[in-house]
């Protein structure tokens, strides 16, 4: 019997495009942090699939054709049934902290969406089992396969909805399966026919069904649309969210935030536009008369037009187009306004052009579809004002459900660039939400400091105003120094919209904090301290969030949690502390705990069972065998995945683009990982290599991976020009001799076991698994406390154990 | 300190004391309602720095001890109705966490004689709440399922004092303005400007800002008697964010 190597693949391809579909489909019916929690978890079943195998092995091994087609099934019915069945069960995360019941639902979930990764990961580690001579081949199809289903899901989400995405998975299981029979002769062909027919006429009925995605009541969108009259009148899917475009005809939304609370102006009629059905951002109609968007004087990021005449303005992060029309009402003389989803630029170019009056297509204004830092980098103009608009919304920043996502927007190299593109006199301005007690401000206004301070600016203080409203705090860094009519022009500003100046140079303790009242002067006592080089350090210290500024290599500008603070929060409990803690970053701490529990009864389970089997012939064999086998099939998990999410993180600033970036980096490792994988078929062939065959590869990604680190900046910095296409090839030359190396130890290791023990074959399968899983969570993790670098450092480390560990050649039994 | 003590102590006497008039005689809910009361005695003892007392007003302790919360969240829900958390009503809303209910009703610093307005009447609990303190109470709920059994459910229990509408809270409402204290519940993205007009010099408005089941912060706005304006993020927790400051 042949094994069934492009059923491999395609199973492979379809279970990697499930486990980013889901995430995607998750994000929008509950939240994304918690989609990342129950996605992380589901992909045990890869490690419950070796824990299966290795328990049932001879028996499945007898029956491999049935094993493998009933596998196959699995995955492609349970696929599309259990994230059915599962975005039915009542779980609502924002309850977990008041409701403990809410912990069975979301055991439930992980449970039911582990299954068709079980099945998936059987179908995979029975096929490494029956035909362990060709492992390295096997293993690179299962790449290749994985490789292509990283880039087929990204293109299919633009061309398709995400149920029907869901469908298409379902039925690429069903093909999988059919390939299977014809390339292994499972079954009689006319099976096959079946599964093609089934395939065939399975998305089109399912489509009739029109069902819909539960998205949870508490979600913007679902409680936008309890109110009378409203209805969604468009929607838009891409990888980068779900567009709802929603009209109000009978209450309007009313979307101004941070608006002065002397206005007694009422915002322009607006559609709202929700993403991944939360997050509400608006498209405002502009009538052509000024007098209908003067409210957008009010507002805290106004203030940059009232110092500047005439600017040229960079708006990054456009969206609706409300910064431009605030740009345009108070004089702008031209603006280039960035945004990344073209599917939101659509929408207003488009779709909703007569209602916004066009903005993007008014007069002196250019739009760019791009990311933001990397328009800045690439962009050889200057600017007057380079205006970062708030890009998140307030429900959840305030949440702390953004800790876990990585934003090279709001890093010290970010307002470095910033700031290199503005002309003499230019300013940035960035708004956030105020918190209470306040972070973000606070934060962003440390990365200014940094920022000015790499740039050789000696006085900080004198390039630099923070002003707040109750809900908004907009921060300015001047490339110069402020002048004193500048600063009266800031007190003037502020005092008219009874905006409170946070800090300006020369700012007095008693003009702080005049008009929204905190408890102490927090803004102004913060940047005081802040802008104090003896003192900042034991501020930021004293502090109990986090505000040291992000970095390119610690991009995580939201993440604010200190674990000092989190006894005394707990303590505080239901008095009103569980509010005040961040929970992206608890849940990624939660996700960490549950998934190395989970793997380490995944892993030792099978061990217990064998110790107690005492008549097994091979039960010695498995004693010497099981150390090095779980220190390096664990090692090999966790290091393969460090690399690919460090490097898809380092890639993003040459790309530009998270989705590009991720696209490409995961489909060009696996890939070339694939091919490495066959080519070491060929080393395990030759006896009394395969110490060697891997020490070389092991020291070449040690060496490729360390230099790149260093490496790579520089190379990037002087490929800055090129355009995307050829990024994208530069890109993949980069990853190609990394990712080839990457590929063999683990057919190696698995060949060498299954000269030594080849009953440990899935059972190695299965701790590879849990490695994996644990890697991208822990990756994220260290990646917050000690930056990329440390995450590539401790994936060569590794790598090294791996080699140390590997058995040179002898025989145990 | 041990006077405060004291205070406390002959308070939650008082409270145990209070005979809870409108419930129905089969009361198995009384208990859990004291204890839901001491609860928040101690969490607001606790928070007494933030919120510029020790504790809230002895009237806002007994309306919140004679309101019925379990009849105001759904019958799935009655077990819970005097646990000290937000839970749910519906329509994706929520009835607030009872401890916020607390503070957002003390902070409204009411008179007997104090027209109200609360915007978002949700379940109808805290105006409940208020039709305890003040003699008229109008509120006003934009989803018409929860407006209509709001309504209901008042009227069953006896609230003849609030009247309630379903309308737009944004434009208030202007035939029973101006208020003495206006309480938004609902989501609010801005201040109205139209709620500020609505408000007497002197009044106080109260808004709490955060998500559905987790309140951030409350958001107190001032009117001065000459019509000028001041907020202040009141936080509910006693929370220093910096160390060594107490």
């Amino acid at each position: 019997m042949r094994p069934p190597i492009f059923a491999v693949a395609l199973l492979s391809g379809a279970a990697l495009s499930y486990e980013i579909l889901l995430i995607r489909l998750f994000a929008i019916i509950q939240w994304h942090h918690f989609a990342y929690m129950i996605i992380s978890l589901a992909l045990l079943g890869y490690g419950a699939s070796g824990m299966f195998l290795s328990l049932g092995r001879e028996w499945l091994q007898s029956r491999f054709a049935a094993a493998f087609l009933a596998n196959g099934l699995l995955f492609s019915l349970s696929s599309i049934l259990c994230f059915l069945v599962g975005q039915q069960i009542p779980f609502n995360p924002l309850e977990m902290v008041w409701d403990g019941r809410q912990l069975l639902s979301l055991l439930l979930l992980y449970l039911l969406l582990a299954l068709p990764f079980f099945g998936a990961a059987n179908c995979i580690g029975l096929t490494f089992s029956r035909f362990t001579a060709q492992i390295p081949r096997i293993y690179g199809f299962d790449l290749l396969g994985a490789g292509a289903g990283a880039l087929g899901i990204i293109l299919l989400l633009f061309l398709a909805a995400p149920l029907t995405a869901l469908y298409l998975i379902g039925a690429l299981g069903l093909l999988a399966t059919a390939v299977a029979v014809l390339e292994s002769r499972l079954a009689p062909r006319w099976l096959a026919a079946f599964l093609v027919v089934l395939a065939l006429a399975l998305v089109p009925i399912l489509q009739l069904q029109k069902i819909p995605l539960q998205i949870s009541p508490y979600k913007g969108l679902s409680q936008t649309l309890t109110v009378l009259g409203r209805e969604v009148v468009e929607e838009l899917s891409s990888p980068l969210g779900m567009l709802s475009v929603v009209r109000s005809p009978l209450v309007p939304f009313r979307h101004a935030p941070g608006l002065s609370l002397n206005s007694a102006l009422e915002p322009a009629e607006q559609l709202g536009v929700f993403t991944d059905a939360d997050g509400l951002s608006v498209i405002t109609r502009d009538d052509g008369q000024p007098d209908s968007l003067a409210y957008m004087d009010h507002f805290t990021s106004a203030l940059p037009y009232h110092l500047l005449k005439e600017p040229r303005v960079l708006i990054l992060g456009a969206g609706g187009g409300a910064d431009v029309l605030q740009a345009r009402l108070l004089g702008a003389k031209s603006i280039d306004a960035v945004e990344i989803n073209p599917q939101m630029a659509e929408l207003v170019m488009n779709s909703y052009a007569d209602f916004a009056g066009d903005p993007y297509a008014a007069q002196g204004v250019r739009l760019h579809i791009d990311e933001a830092r990397g328009f800045v980098s690439k962009s050889r103009g200057r600017y007057d004002l380079i205006q970062v608009a708030l890009l998140d919304a307030f429900s959840s920043s305030s949440a702390g459900l953004y800790a876990l996502s990585e934003s090279y927007t709001f890093t010290v190299e970010a307002l470095v660039e910033y700031l290199r593109h503005l002309s003499s006199g230019g300013m940035v301005a960035i708004s956030r939400w105020v918190k209470v007690p306040p972070r973000d401000g606070l934060k962003l206004f440390a990365t200014a400091v940094a920022a000015l301070e790499r740039l050789g600016v000696h006085n900080p203080g004198q390039q630099l105003i923070l002003i707040r409203s109750w809900q908004t705090s907009t921060l300015l860094v001047k490339n110069g120094v402020l002048s004193d009519q500048e600063i009266k022009q800031v007190e003037r500003f502020c005092a008219a919209r009874s905006f409170d100046p946070g800090y300006y140079p020369g700012m007095v303790a008693r003009a702080a904090n005049q008009h929204n009242q905190l408890e102490r002067p927090y803004f102004f006592e913060a940047s005081s301290a802040l802008l104090d080089r003896a003192g900042a350090g034991a501020f930021a210290d004293r502090y109990k969030f986090n505000i040291q500024p992000a970095t390119d290599d610690r991009p995580y500008f939201s993440h604010f949690f200190k674990w000092s603070s989190l006894a005394e929060l707990l303590s505080l409990g239901a008095g009103g502390g569980l509010a005040l803690l961040e929970q992206g970053y608890l849940v990624l701490i939660a996700t960490c705990v549950q998934a190395t529990v989970a793997s380490l009864l995944l892993i030792l389970a099978p061990l217990w069972f064998w110790a107690r089997r005492e008549t097994r012939p091979a039960a010695t064999g498995i004693r010497h065998e099981s150390w090095w086998v779980v220190s390096y099939f664990f090692s090999l998990g966790l290091a393969f995945l460090f690399i690919e999410v460090a490097f898809i993180q380092k890639f993003i600033l040459f790309l530009h683009h998270p989705l590009y970036a991720a696209g490409v980096v995961i489909a060009g490792f696996l890939f070339f990982a694939g091919l490495g994988s066959n080519l070491s078929s060929r080393l395990s062939q030759k006896n009394g290599l395969q110490s060697v065959a891997l020490i070389l590869p092991v020291s070449a990604i040690a060496v490729i991976s360390l230099c790149y680190l260093f490496l790579l900046p520089s190379i990037f910095q002087q490929l800055l020009w090129l355009s995307s296409p050829w990024k994208i090839c530069v890109s993949l030359c980069l990853i190609a001799p990394l990712a080839f190396c990457m590929g063999i130890p683990f057919p190696l290791g698995l060949s060498a076991l299954a000269s030594r023990a080849p009953e440990l074959i899935p059972w190695a399968w299965g701790i590879n698994g849990c490695g994996s899983v644990i890697s991208a969570v822990l990756a994220t993790i260290l990646a917050i406390h000690l930056g990329f670098r440390a995450v590539v450092i401790a994936a060569v480390a590794l790598y090294l154990l791996a080699a140390l560990v590997y058995p040179a050649g002898k025989k145990s039994v | 300190m041990v006077q405060r003590r004291t205070l406390v102590g002959v308070f939650v006497l008082i409270l145990l004391l209070i005979p809870l008039g409108r419930l129905a005689a089969a009361e198995p809910y009384e208990e859990l309602r004291r204890s839901l009361l001491r609860e928040i005695i101690e969490n607001v003892r606790t928070t007494s720095r933030y919120l510029k007392k020790s504790s809230l007003d002895e009237e806002v302790m007994v309306a919140m001890s004679k309101v019925p919360r379990h009849l105001f969240v759904p019958e799935a829900y009655r077990r819970q109705a005097y646990e000290n958390r937000p839970l749910p009503i519906g329509q994706g809303q929520t009835i607030s966490q009872p401890y916020i209910v607390a503070i957002m009703t003390d902070l409204l610093n009411l008179d007997p004689s104090d027209l109200v307005l609360e915007v978002g009447t949700g379940s109808g609990y805290q105006a409940a709440v208020l039709a305890e303190l003040v003699n008229r109470v109008y509120s006003m709920e934009i989803i018409e399922k929860l407006q209509s059994s709001a309504a209901e459910r008042l009227k069953q229990l006896g609230y003849t004092n609030v009247e309630t509408r379903l309308g737009d809270g944004y434009y208030g409402w202007e035939e029973h303005a101006p208020f003495d204290a206006i309480i938004v519940t609902a989501a609010a993205g801005q201040i109205p400007p139209p709620l500020i007009r609505q408000l007497k010099p002197g009044g106080r408005m109260v808004i709490p800002v955060g998500s559905t089941f987790m309140t951030q912060y409350l958001l107190l706005v001032e009117k001065r008697r000459d019509g000028s304006l001041s907020t202040r993020q009141v936080l509910p927790v006693r929370f220093v964010p910096l160390t060594g400051i107490h």
